[in-house]
């Protein structure tokens, strides 16, 4: 148990590389031990990011070595600085970390009703493993050029992924715009990564945070990164590949391109909190975090109110959310170099926002899910031409109630909760951004109402008299979400006090996270 | 450094970026937009080899080497892994373009796209 403690980070992110490349082989000799095969493997990411979690919140940042001959030998002998491959992973990393597997989980039960009556499942897998894989990868490297390699690792699968179904032009087109878009935004990491080496001729992101001297080319190079984390976390102005991508993505892909942008929030705030910290300016970089933030909530959401798709509506609300996290913890940044303003809202704002990535993530997965039952037994992405469905499918109609009260941040579930940290303390910091952010809140809560109305409610019609209630995997994907967003829901203080706080702290505290890796030299 | 002959380089980095990001912007034929990305993708790569060198340096392989100063090792490894991820990316996009043909007998982006926001 503690061998296994002491490598989960690396094992992690190499049992699924290696199942992504055996599930073709696998599928040879039976299709049900390939299903099982994959089940298995996430099944036991799941359990190791949970071991390590518990190991993180016990003993503080946990540090894997690669090719070193102990795991925590960070600086070789006779060097000065980190020159191996670092794994580093704090509560922020393993906090994302939980995210990505338990979505991935659920998404992949989901996804096997599904693959039953599609064509290619071998790839399907192994490109789903593999997305998995660029997610944990991105989240728990503690060096910048793995980070870029993880990033293309994620964009490449959930390019093929989005494209799935390539009997549909629409899909084409929405995997063609989110590999463009990933394309430029890894090479602009790249040249970013370049100017760093320039510089410093370090790589590991402690190393280089500790020898940041802010210089001309160092606010370049944060201009590069941030534009092309914020181009692909899908933050207005750059949001125009999401709805195309989010709503062509098969079965149980949605949630998981949606919390792999997520990833790239991380790559954001791991960028302005740890590599730069407080040497940057950060009310000005902060400013510039929040109105991303408050233009991607409120333009997300009046895009969203005339959609007729359904999964294009709930894509724009994607993007309206994730302006709430940005929102958050942009006041964090914003006051990060002022100790008093952070103690009273800035730190509440954080944890704010970090908390409405986990239950955005549960709750929008779980939407996603359903519109894409809808679109498996209904075979149409359009509300008009739905109704009716809460007498054929009665499970998926909870589901959406449920996941469409937590989006619209109705008590007591879990949306509330992160919104009202959001509120209170954003409106100390500044009112009209509580305002705003409110407002998108309520029209939120009218965007859904409608896609409920149309889709689920009014007279049964003729020609979905047959439709029966999806089969049993897909419920218990959507049900694995249900559970967990109701125990959030019901528990919001101890899920704030145990794994949120410590994320926040993870950020702030820029310091413990170098001595980790460089031992306070 | 000695000498403004080593500065040719990052010329010839920022003008293929340059250009780059102006087909990106600027082209609606996909083929032509991929053509942008593979040369955004170069000069990415001759800025980090370019980094690397050293004025009048070796290559850095150690067996039965001369004297003398050796070029970065690191900057090349890091443009081997990017040219490999880039060709990944490339076919990724080409093979996309051509199913997109078949569905739509056409490459023009704003033709193909029918769907609007």
């Amino acid at each position: 148990m503690h061998t296994l403690v002491a490598h989960s980070a690396i094992l992690i992110i190499a049992i699924p590389l290696l199942a992504a490349f055996l599930t073709p082989l696998i599928s040879r000799v039976s299709k049900k031990a390939r299903d099982i095969l994959v089940i298995a493997t996430l099944v036991f990411v799941e359990f190791l990011v949970i071991i390590l979690a518990k190991d993180i919140y016990l003993n503080g940042i946990h540090i894997y070595t690669l090719g070193a001959s102990s795991p925590s030998l960070t600086i070789p002998e006779h060097y000065m600085v980190p020159v191996r491959i670092i794994l580093e992973v704090d509560a922020m990393s393993i906090f994302m970390g939980i995210i990505s597997a338990t979505v991935s989980l659920a998404a992949t039960i989901y996804s096997i009703s599904f693959m039953k009556e599609e064509t290619g499942g071998d790839r399907f897998y192994t490109l789903l493993l593999l997305l998995v894989v660029g997610m944990l990868g991105l989240e728990f490297t503690g060096d910048m050029f793995n980070m870029f390699v993880f990033l293309e690792i994620l964009s490449i699968s959930g390019a093929a992924l989005a494209a799935f179904r390539t009997r549909f032009a629409d899909a084409l087109e929405g995997g063609f715009k989110y590999i463009v878009i990933s394309a430029v935004g890894a090479l602009v990491i790249l040249f970013a990564i370049g100017i760093f080496y320039s510089q410093y001729n370090l790589l590991n992101i402690a190393a280089l945070a500790q020898a940041m001297q802010y210089t001309m080319l160092d606010k370049i190079a944060l201009a590069l990164l941030a534009m092309a984390f914020t181009m692909k976390l899908a933050g207005v102005p750059m949001h125009m590949w999401a709805p195309d991508t989010y709503s062509v993505a098969p079965a149980g892909t949605t949630p998981m391109i949606y919390i792999a942008s997520q990833a790239c929030l991380y790559g954001l705030f791991r960028t302005c909190f740890t590599l730069y910290g407080v040497t940057l300016n950060t009310a000005t970089i902060g400013w510039i975090v929040i109105i991303i933030g408050v233009l991607s909530m409120f333009v997300g959401v009046t895009m969203a109110v005339h959609q007729s798709d359904v999964k294009r509506l709930m894509a724009y609300h994607a993007i309206s959310q994730s302006g709430y996290m940005l929102l958050g913890v942009g006041v964090g940044l914003a006051v990060l170099g002022n100790p008093e303003a952070l103690a009273s809202y800035g730190r509440e704002a954080m944890s704010g926002g970090i908390f409405h990535i986990i239950n955005n993530a549960l709750y929008k997965g779980l939407l996603f899910l359903t519109a894409e039952a809808l679109f498996f037994r209904l075979g149409t992405r359009d509300l008009n031409k739905m109704g009716g469905m809460c007498r054929n499918m009665k499970y998926t109609s909870i589901f959406f109630i449920i996941g469409a009260l937590a989006i619209s941040g109705i008590p007591p579930f879990n949306g509330f909760t992160s919104k009202l940290m959001i509120y209170e303390s954003v409106y100390r910091f500044n009112p009209i951004l509580s305002v705003i952010a409110m407002l998108v809140s309520i029209i939120t809560l009218a965007s859904f109402t409608k896609a409920f109305q149309a889709a689920f409610t009014g007279p049964a019609l003729p020609q979905y008299k047959d439709v029966k209630e999806v089969p049993k995997p897909m419920l218990i994907g959507m049900g694995i979400l249900t559970i967990i967003i109701i125990f959030f829901s019901l528990f919001p203080g101890l899920i704030v006090n145990s794994i949120v706080n410590p994320a926040t702290d993870a950020l702030i505290n820029q310091a413990t996270y170098i001595n980790a890796v460089m031992g306070g030299l | 450094m000695t000498g403004t002959i080593f500065n040719i380089p990052f010329l010839a980095v920022a003008a293929l970026v340059g250009i780059a990001l102006y087909i990106i912007i600027s082209q609606r034929n996909l083929i032509k937009l991929v053509m942008g990305i593979t040369i955004l993708e170069s000069g990415v790569n001759l800025f980090l080899i370019t980094l690397g060198y050293r004025a009048a340096g070796i290559a850095p392989i150690y067996t039965n080497a001369p004297e003398g100063v050796m070029v970065l090792p690191v900057p090349q490894a890091l443009t081997l892994t990017s040219i490999v991820i880039g060709v990944a990316t490339t076919a990724l996009m080409l093979s996309m373009i051509m199913l997109t043909y078949r569905h739509t007998g056409d490459i023009d982006s704003e033709k193909s796209r029918r769907m609007k926001g």
